[in-house]
Order: structure tokens, then sequence, then C-alpha cells
């Protein structure tokens, strides 16, 4: 079903991949939900996974930092390269792996503890800092994250107590602030207003000049907006991968189209 | 639409029900008002200074109090829950963190259940058995492990309950930002659950603090302050036992005033938990 040469960079991202993902398999106990995908992420640009409902966009994503291991029916099989490094060998440090792959999730998620120490737990864990270096990294974080502005007074409350929009920047800030290379996004705004979706959308723009990121999408608009690379996966297929503009305006794939064009969903 | 013909037989239900179950939780309530009331109005009789700070008397001398027995039963459930909170807490985090869908898992799940079943005088038999017998003499660590073992299943399912609630995406976006398991277990989750964890603490601590079966063969009862943690050791239940069914007048007013005692301990830590609960649900 796929006939995906890779990588399809041309001249737009450095050829090297970032990410490189090779006959990759997923099962949910018996099922099957991913096939033979093959995928390489482009460094420093943004890659939007779309796809309809159930076509194993997340799960594709969430092999990338392991995060399904908590669950003990889940199983992948194949290879997921970082910068040519396989995550599966058993000399990878998993949660090092985690630390350098961050993930962003579909409802924001903050600890429940203040704004401070959500974003300063992360960095208390994987580094030895002085309390002054501690408060300078997270303001940098919550900066990295838009989010700085309106939190500057609110540091000691509660991160449960920000706005929708708000808690997820803060998980954004929680994410950078332990310094990773790639960040996963598993549906960021679909929990959240279109304001606020806006905001997250610059802000990814912005990000990406430092961070690969990979987003995985169901709005169209949000991908063709944001993204410089677009996956379309099908029934647990990589059916297309190309450059974004071209797979919205010039879809090689008959399914792409249909997809695209909103004939299915 | 139909005009329904049974109408009046629908009402005549509808009436009968509601007498039926007001009637039942009239009754429920009499019965525990009655006990409240009684055990307020002839335990308070027995609240003085000496029922706080004096040792009980032998029969006919006048005055004496409990506070050995209180000083053992608090010295009791402190160190019950010290053997049974962690215990507790721990085999809930492996039920729900750990053990969810692994066979092992549904034994000890099984196990629990059954243990909380269990009636508190066999918990008592068992520890008189085995830390009683072979040392030959009752004391306040037996008396504690045989509450500890009637605390373990109780903080156990409250703790496993209380982790199920909380949203595995929290679980996944503490391993996310590469934080170990046990960390995110201990810092996170108990965080998020605290108040439910609390509650499930105190509920326990609330229940074994009532206890007398397991007690009368481990813990004994001593008129004496004790001197150590390995003899008998005073406690209210066991004293209320002894007191109640003695043909003295002042000893039966010692079981009153220990009986409210107990009461009013476990309706404050309750009305504590409840509180906690509602602090969690805002």
């Amino acid at each position: 079903m796929s006939d995906v040469k890779l990588p399809l960079y041309g001249e737009l991202a450095d050829p090297t991949p970032k990410i490189s993902v090779r006959g990759l398999d997923f099962f949910y106990g018996d099922h099957q939900a991913l096939y033979a995908n093959d995928l390489d992420i482009a460094p420093n640009r943004v890659t939007a996974v779309i796809g309809p409902s159930g076509c194993g966009k997340s799960t594709h994503l969430r092999v990338y930092n392991r995060i399904f291991e908590l669950y003990r029916d889940q199983r992948a099989k194949g290879t997921v390269l970082l910068n040519g490094e396989n995550i599966f060998a058993p000399s990878v440090k998993l949660l090092e792996l985690r630390r350098r792959i961050g993930m962003i999730f579909q409802k924001p998620t903050p600890f429940p503890m203040s704004v401070y120490e959500n974003v300063a737990y992360g960095i208390r864990f994987h580094y030895a800092v002085s309390k002054s270096e501690l408060d300078g990294r997270v303001e940098e974080a919550l900066k990295g994250a838009a989010l700085w502005e309106e939190v500057r007074d609110l540091l000691h409350k509660p991160g449960t107590a920000l706005s929708g929009g708000q808690q997820q920047r803060l998980c954004i800030a929680r994410a950078i602030a332990v310094e990773p290379e790639v960040l996963l996004m598993d549906e960021p705004t679909s929990a959240i207003d279109p304001i606020a979706t806006a905001k997250i959308e610059e802000l990814v723009e912005g990000l990406k000049g430092r961070y690969t990121i990979v987003i995985v999408t169901h709005n169209m608009q949000q991908a063709a907006r944001i993204s410089d690379f677009t996956a379309f996966f099908f029934k647990g297929y990589i059916v297309e991968f190309g450059a974004t503009r071209q797979i919205f305006t010039n879809p090689h794939n008959k399914k792409t189209e249909e997809y695209i064009t909103g004939r299915f969903g | 639409m139909k005009k329904a013909s049974n109408t009046r037989r629908r009402e005549l239900t509808d009436l009968t029900m509601r007498i039926v179950s007001g009637t039942a939780s009239l009754i429920g309530i009499f019965f525990l008002v009655w006990i409240l009331w009684t055990v307020g109005n002839n335990g308070i009789a027995a609240f003085n200074y000496d029922f706080f700070t004096a040792l009980p008397t032998p029969p006919g001398i006048e005055g004496g109090g409990l506070a050995n027995a209180i000083a053992g039963t608090l010295l009791i459930t402190v160190l019950a829950a010290f053997i049974g909170v962690p215990l507790g807490l721990f085999t809930g985090v492996y039920l729900a963190e750990f053990g969810r869908n692994t066979r092992f898992g549904g034994m000890v799940r099984f196990t629990i259940n059954i243990t909380m079943g269990i009636p508190s005088i066999i918990v008592g038999l068992f520890v008189y058995t085995l830390l009683v017998l072979p040392f030959k003499h009752f004391s306040a660590y037996a008396g504690a492990a045989a509450l500890a073992i009637i605390m373990l299943p109780v903080i156990a399912r409250t703790t496993e309950d209380m982790l199920n609630l909380v949203p595995n995406s929290l679980r996944e976006s503490a391993l996310a930002i590469g934080m170990p398991r046990w960390r995110a277990i201990v810092s996170i989750l108990f965080r998020s659950a605290r108040s439910g964890l609390l509650t499930g603490i105190l509920l326990a601590v609330a229940r074994v603090s009532g206890e007398t079966a397991p007690l009368l063969f481990t813990a004994m009862n001593s008129p004496y302050w004790m001197k150590g943690l390995a003899e008998p050791t005073a406690n209210l239940t066991v004293t209320i036992f002894n007191y109640a069914m003695s043909p003295f007048d002042d000893w039966k007013t010692l079981a009153w005033g220990a009986s409210l005692l107990i009461m009013a301990t476990v309706l404050g830590v309750n009305l504590l938990a409840r509180t906690l609960l509602r602090e969690k649900t805002r």
C-alpha cells in the first residue's frame, strides 16, 4: 500500500533525518495497529501526521518516546532511529530518551503542584542546578512557551488554576525545560478554544528553530498552516509522505486526496 | 397519546414505596440516635479529671480513671498504623500500578477482598498463636499486629481505587519528561490522590480503634501503666468489655465513659475524612 521513498525532503531540510522509522509494526494485544511504517522526520522542521480517526497517528507517535511501554499488552516491532541510534537498543537509557524526546498530550495535564514546580520538577530531576539557576531556567522555559508574561505573578498558584490554553503552554514549558531535541505533540489543540489554539500554533512556528516537532492533528487547516512536511496515515499504513504544500495541493495518492478534500474523515 | 388507565394504581404503588422506604430509614436512624443518646448521656457522667489521668482502682475504692487504657489504645493504634499504613499503601500501589492485568495482581486483589471479610476475632486468634503463645505473654505489639492485619486490606483497596481514579494522561506526562516510574508514583500520583489516600488511612484507623475481639487475645488488658511493648497493655475496648460485665457501678460508669470516648473519636476521624474528601472533589 505504501510506496514512499525516503527521505523526501528535497531542498526543504537537512537531508539527515532526526528520526528515522523503518518497518514499524505495532500491536495492541493481538490487534495490529501499524503496518510496516517507514518515515523520516526532518530536523528542525514541523512534521504533521494526519489521517482519519483510528488510523494509527497517535499510536505511531507514542512509539518514539516508548511511552506505550506503560501498558503491558502493547508491543512495537521494527526500528526507530534517533540520530542514527536505535531507541530500542539495550544500551539506550529510557529516562534519557524521554528527556530528549518530549511529549505534549491532547488534554493539558499540569502536575498537581504550582506553576513554578511544574516546570522546575523535571529540571531538578535531570540536572543539578542551584536555586538561582533553577529560577532562571524556569523563567526561560516559560518564556519559550510564551507564557511568562501571563504567569510571572502566578508562579506559586497551582498549575490547574490556569486556563486550558495556558495549561497546555505550561505543559510545553515543562517539556522544553529539560532541553529535549524533539517535541511530540499529540493533538495538542483539540481540547482548546480557537484563540488559544492560534497562540499555540504561533508558538510551534517559533519552536521549530530549536526543536524537531512532530504533531498529530485532526485539523487539516492546522497541518497546512504550521507544518513543513505531512504524513498521511490510513488504516495503520503511511500512505503518503511529502512536503506539506505538495500533499495539500497535489496529492499523489487517491486516498490522500479524498481525505484532504473532506470526502471522508 | 394514549391515556394511562392505571394511573391510580401507579400512584398507590408510588405512595407505598415512599412509606416503606421512609419507615425503614426512620427505624435505622432511631436506633442510631438511641445508641448515641444513651452512650452520650451515660458516658458524659464518667468524664472528669480522674477519668483521663488516674489509673483504675479496685472495686469498692472510690475514683479511679482509665488513663492507662487511653494511652494503651493510642499506642496500639499508632503502632498498628505504622505497620499497616505502609504495607497497605504499597499493596495498593502494586495493585493499581503494576499488577493491573496480571494473574498475580488478580490473586492479590482476591485475597485482599477475602481478608477484608475475615471476622476480627479470627485475626485475633491467629495473632495469638503467632505472637502470644510462643512468647507466653500478651503484648502491645501483638495487639498492634492484629490491628495492622485488619487495616491492611482496607488501605490497600482504597489506595488502589484512588490511584485508579488518577487519569492515565497524568502518569504518561510524568513519564514523558523522563521521570522513573517510582518517582512518578510517589511524587505525582500520590500527590494527585493525596486526600483520597489520607481518607482511606483515616477510615482504616477509625475502623480498628473500635475493635475489641482482636485485642482480647493479644494485648489483653492491665490495670497498670505499661512498662514496655512486650506486656499486656490496657486499652479502651477490652476495658469496656471487662467493666461493663462487672457488677460494680463505678466500673460500669467507666465503661460508659470509655464507650463515649471511642465513639466521639471515631466520629471525629470520620468527619475529618469526609472534609478531606470534599476538598478533593471541589
